[in-house]
């Protein structure tokens, strides 16, 4: 693709670890993804796969202690966040990278008006006189779709439903034209017909003003509506990865295999849903090996003890499972010497 | 694609939580008589201080009349006996005269002025301690003190010790090796702390002693291990007597139960998403401290004031009853409640009086204080 020569964002091989009493939780072991210009970009597992950790990481977010960051990088505009001191991170933070939370009911403070919220969310990357900062807190409502701004301003937030308090949260994510927007499974707790209009919503302004969002969810309806790139995760690894039209038509790895044959869509009417057996592992003790080895129905000898490698199938299409890479191949030669 | 605008119109209460904290105090009707007597005696207080102040006060707390002694509550003033200027201006002694004769409802107006600036000062320090605590231990709690940190200050403290004591070389000494090690830490820290090659003693110097919730928190546990009242009295005898000695060592020693609150507040908002929210948009430490976490903490607060003001106001009377309070000339509900012990037979207005008075005002701020409490709990609302 044309974007990976420069990414917007690119996270290398990163390792956060939470260290407890008396073990460590691997929560992100080894991530690598880029987010390039323009770009949705989804991040797709199971709960406690680390996804949230990693994007946390990128806003400097995770605390320390207990959380520790063992190794790789995060860039941002070809410049390392990681290192930075607070404030420096701080200039970041809203300004150029921001994010939208899971729960749109505790993300916003309780005594505060929206308005009065959404105004912080400027004040404290510009300086604009009141005026302004009101015309500009009515021309955001009005961006993500709320009816009579102006009143809406006033507002606390147990006066709103919760798709609009989610289309605040927008709003104030959008408050400074970030050049990236990290929001972390912003309809899961929304029902099925407001999850539509944000997703239509984050689309629209996607377009209008050109930024980038890293779009953490565990809903593969979500994924295939919005993404143009996916990772899928896995105990803290990077499962597959390609564009959404390999992931949902040629996905080479089990677990993504797995999780496409759960979507209700795809098993015969009457029929029991496809699940994956058995839990995601206690990323304090993960498998030796491939960690989906537990649950893989393809699983091996070789995969009880060696830890899977990236598997590249041209395209930008990668896999962490060889035994199915190695099958395709022995297919292909086949095919071959039939011909 | 569906249309968004317009989709959403809900028609939600349109009630701000400060409305709707009224609309549930309005309930109570013990709790809006408290606040009717609160504003009652504000105003009084106010009024009376007004009233008996300045070079030429209308109602004169400290003119002596001899012959005009321990008259009964309504009592006529013989006008024949005293100058014009000595003569109570209401033309009638309406709380009586004590035992030198002077006006007790003068003396009263006077003493509503003390007791309503102890309270509320005395509370406000120990408000503003509380809270300066309490958010130290709650927010940055788990930051630790190192080692070399409780050593410089071990040296300096030693050094102001020495020097306290007169011994001026050995004190200068002490204090110029702190500022000495200080300086050495900070310059340290820039060079050779990030090239990784700290000499081992001064690694080990650098570990963490203690958390700052630890020190803050079982401090609080010292302070209020001690009976207030007669680290108050001790306190009180060594300083000179005067008001703002007296406000200030009762705030000084009623903080405790804020900086709790204010703690245990934080600890649970520190978790909640919508900081975590305000972090990512840029705020800063200060500012979530100050503009996100304090309007939600500040309920139990304000509670816990209200009760404490009326707290503040029985020891104020309690110490000027002991001889330990304001000084003599001024009057307050608590020495007029002293002088008038004497004549408790003679004079039961004296007593009576100033009693009632503490009684009224002390209960109001109880009941308004859990009226409030009530009306913000949100488990007691839905009753």
């Amino acid at each position: 693709m044309e974007h990976d020569n420069n990414p917007l964002l690119s996270v290398q091989d990163l390792k956060v670890y939470f260290h407890g009493r008396d073990d460590t939780a691997r929560a992100v072991d080894g991530v690598s993804y880029n987010v390039g210009k323009g770009e949705t970009v989804c991040l797709v597992g199971e709960s406690g796969c680390g996804k949230t950790v990693s994007a946390l990481t990128v806003l400097g977010l995770v605390p320390q202690p207990p959380g520790e960051i063992v190794s790789g990088d995060v860039l941002f505009k070809g410049k390392s966040i990681l290192g930075l001191k607070d404030e420096e991170l701080q200039h970041i933070r809203g300004n150029k990278i921001a994010m939208v939370f899971q729960e749109p009911l505790t993300s916003l403070n309780p005594v505060f008006t929206i308005g009065d919220q959404i105004a912080e969310a400027i004040q404290v990357h510009e300086d604009v006189d009141a005026k302004t900062l009101i015309e500009r807190c009515v021309r955001l409502l009005r961006d993500v779709g709320i009816a009579s701004p102006e009143q809406r301003l006033k507002d606390y937030p147990h006066q709103l439903s919760g798709g609009q308090r989610q289309r605040v949260m927008i709003a104030m994510a959008l408050a400074c034209s970030p050049d990236l927007i990290i929001a972390d499974e912003p309809t899961t707790a929304l029902d099925v017909t407001v999850q539509a209009q944000i997703l239509n919503l984050l689309r629209t302004i996607q377009k209008k003003v050109s930024m980038s969002i890293l779009y953490i969810t565990h809903d593969l309806g979500v994924v295939a509506n919005i993404a143009d790139k996916v990772y899928v995760m896995y105990s803290g690894q990077i499962a597959e990865q390609g564009n959404t039209e390999q992931i949902f038509t040629q996905s080479r790895h089990p677990y993504t295999r797995g999780l496409l044959a759960s979507l209700p869509g795809r098993s015969q009417r009457g029929s029991r849903l496809h699940s994956i057996p058995g839990t995601v592992p206690n990323p304090s003790y993960k498998p030796a090996g491939c960690p989906f080895h537990p649950r893989c129905s393809s699983a091996m000898e070789t995969c009880r003890s060696i830890p899977p490698e990236m598997c590249d199938y041209g395209n930008g299409h990668l896999s962490r499972c060889p035994v199915i890479y190695e099958l395709e191949l022995e297919e292909k030669n086949r095919e071959k010497r039939g011909n | 694609m569906i249309p968004t605008e317009n989709m959403e119109h809900p028609e939600a209460p349109k009630r701000t939580r400060l409305e709707e904290l009224w609309l549930l105090f309005k309930e109570n009707r013990l709790a809006i008589l408290g606040l009717v007597i609160f504003a009652l005696f504000f105003t009084t207080a106010v009024v009376g201080l007004i009233l008996t102040s300045g070079q030429d006060p209308i109602l004169d707390p400290a003119i002596i009349r001899l012959q005009e002694k321990l008259l009964p509550p309504l009592a006529k003033p013989s006008l024949e006996t005293m100058s014009q200027n000595e003569a109570p201006k209401l033309g009638i002694y309406l709380f009586g005269t004590d035992d030198l004769g002077r006006d007790v409802f003068a003396r009263m107006l006077q003493g509503a002025w003390v007791s309503l600036t102890v309270g509320f000062v005395a509370v406000g320090i120990s408000v503003l301690v509380g809270i300066f605590m309490g958010g130290i231990a709650g927010f940055f709690g788990q930051r630790h003190i190192t080692y070399d940190q409780v050593l410089i200050t071990a040296i300096m403290f030693a050094g102001v010790v020495l020097l306290g004591l007169g011994k001026d070389m050995a004190g200068i000494a002490a204090l110029f090796v702190g500022h000495a090690s200080i300086a050495f830490l900070f310059i340290s820290k820039r060079t050779f702390w990030k090239k990784n090659s700290i000499p081992k003693w001064l690694k080990t110097l650098h570990r963490n002693a203690i958390a700052l919730d630890t020190i803050i928190m079982r401090l609080v546990d010292i302070m209020l291990c001690f009976p207030s009242f007669f680290l108050i009295l001790t306190v009180v005898a060594l300083l000179p007597a005067s008001m703002y000695n007296i406000m200030i060592v009762i705030g000084l020693t009623s903080w405790m139960g804020t900086t709790r609150f204010v703690r245990a507040e934080f600890l649970s908002l520190r978790e909640q998403d919508f900081v975590a929210a305000a972090k990512a948009l840029g705020v800063g430490n200060f500012r979530i401290i100050f503009r996100h976490m304090m309007p939600n903490a500040i309920a139990p607060v304000l509670v816990s004031a209200t009760i404490g003001i009326a707290t503040a106001i029985l020891t104020e009377a309690g110490l000027s009853f002991l001889g330990f309070g304001v000084p003599p000339p001024h009057a307050t509900w608590g020495n007029i409640l002293s002088d008038g012990k004497r004549f408790i037979f003679d004079a039961p207005w004296l007593t009576f009086i100033p009693g009632i008075s503490i009684l009224i005002v002390v209960l109001c701020f109880n009941l308004f204080g859990e009226g409030l409490k009530d009306a913000m709990n949100p488990k007691l609302r839905e009753k």
